[in-house]
């Protein structure tokens, strides 16, 4: 299992090297602009995954009404941390009354 | 710099949530406690990592356990091209650079207006982080079975709240970017194995701008 997990890190390790190991000649201003892009759409897309999809399926649960939570607080410019805690306390209060 | 360094606690600390429920479902799933905390030192890339434990309580195979959490480390290799501009690290920092290379620094990093508290940004998240997610690991593969399931404390919904937060500051100059994102990966979710949705979404990405 050991060995399993060390080759996995590499592997993974491997994305995040690459990216540094690119001469930084070749990172145009439209390669730039495509890497602030693709920060957006994959914080958006996990955020929307967490939020809705369980295995195969979209599940409108606790976890929606605890992001429309989350979405109001940081309107509201609460500090990160407060959101995240009442983020996890709005799902888990639901799931206890039953939801 | 006071206020970056703040974001940069919160986030380790809010990412430390997530990381207790890694640890117990890294210990439910089966592994050992020096296997669980080598994911969390070495791959260090909570989508990978959850990607790999959960292939392997799947009864997935070694092979397909590394390959669904090398796929799914594929993000940090754009976040990586975008960072080295932005902090120019040269040597040993390369590599160390590159293993704090994740969602949450690169986040922070990519909100900050200018580049000194961009470079700072990422730093202090990446290292809050590292700290923060290995305590938090170690203390969730311990105590896992005392606490019960990630969901009944509403730690799955924290984890989205989480990325909602780094994404905040950049929703309001890219609305239509971000909708079509998360539209593509639900879609996409209801054909397409877990990790790849999200993948899919750099496509989105490449779809130039038309005006700012």
């Amino acid at each position: 299992m050991t060995l399993t997990v060390i080759i996995a890190s590499l592997a993974v390790f491997s994305w995040k090297m690459l990216g540094y190991l690119i001469p930084q000649k070749w990172i145009t201003d439209g390669i730039r602009a495509f890497s602030e892009r693709v920060t957006v759409v994959l914080l958006t897309a996990l955020v929307a995954v967490q939020t809705l999809v369980t295995g195969n399926q979209v599940e409108f649960d606790a976890r929606v009404p605890a992001l429309g939570v989350a979405a109001i607080l940081f309107a509201l410019r609460v500090p990160y941390i407060v959101v995240v805690i009442a983020a996890a306390a709005t799902a888990a209060g639901l799931r206890l009354l039953g939801f | 710099m006071k206020r970056v360094l703040s974001t940069s606690i919160s986030v380790g600390l809010a990412t430390g949530l997530y990381g207790i429920s890694f640890g117990a479902l890294a210990a439910v799933a089966g592994l050992d406690l020096l296997s669980i905390m080598l994911l969390s030192i070495l791959m260090f890339s909570g989508a990978s990592q959850f990607a790999f434990i959960g292939v392997l309580a799947g009864g997935g195979s070694p092979i397909s356990a590394i390959t669904s959490s090398w796929l799914l480390g594929v993000r940090n290799g754009f976040y990586a091209m975008r960072l080295n501009s932005v902090l120019s690290p040269r040597g040993l920092m390369k590599v160390i650079a590159a293993q704090l290379s994740i969602d949450e620094s690169n986040g922070v990093s990519a909100a900050q207006s200018d580049l000194k508290s961009q470079r700072y940004g990422f730093w202090a998240t990446g290292i809050a982080v590292f700290v923060f997610w290995n305590l938090a690991t170690l203390l969730g593969a311990l105590a896992g079975d005392f606490l019960g399931s990630a969901e009944t404390w509403g730690l799955d919904a924290a984890a989205a709240a989480a990325f909602l937060g780094l994404v905040w500051p950049k929703l309001k100059d890219n609305k239509i970017l971000a909708l079509a994102a998360a539209m593509v990966a639900v879609v996409g979710s209801f054909f397409l194995p877990a990790g790849v949705p999200v993948l899919l979404t750099v496509l989105v990405a490449l779809v130039p701008r038309r005006s700012k």
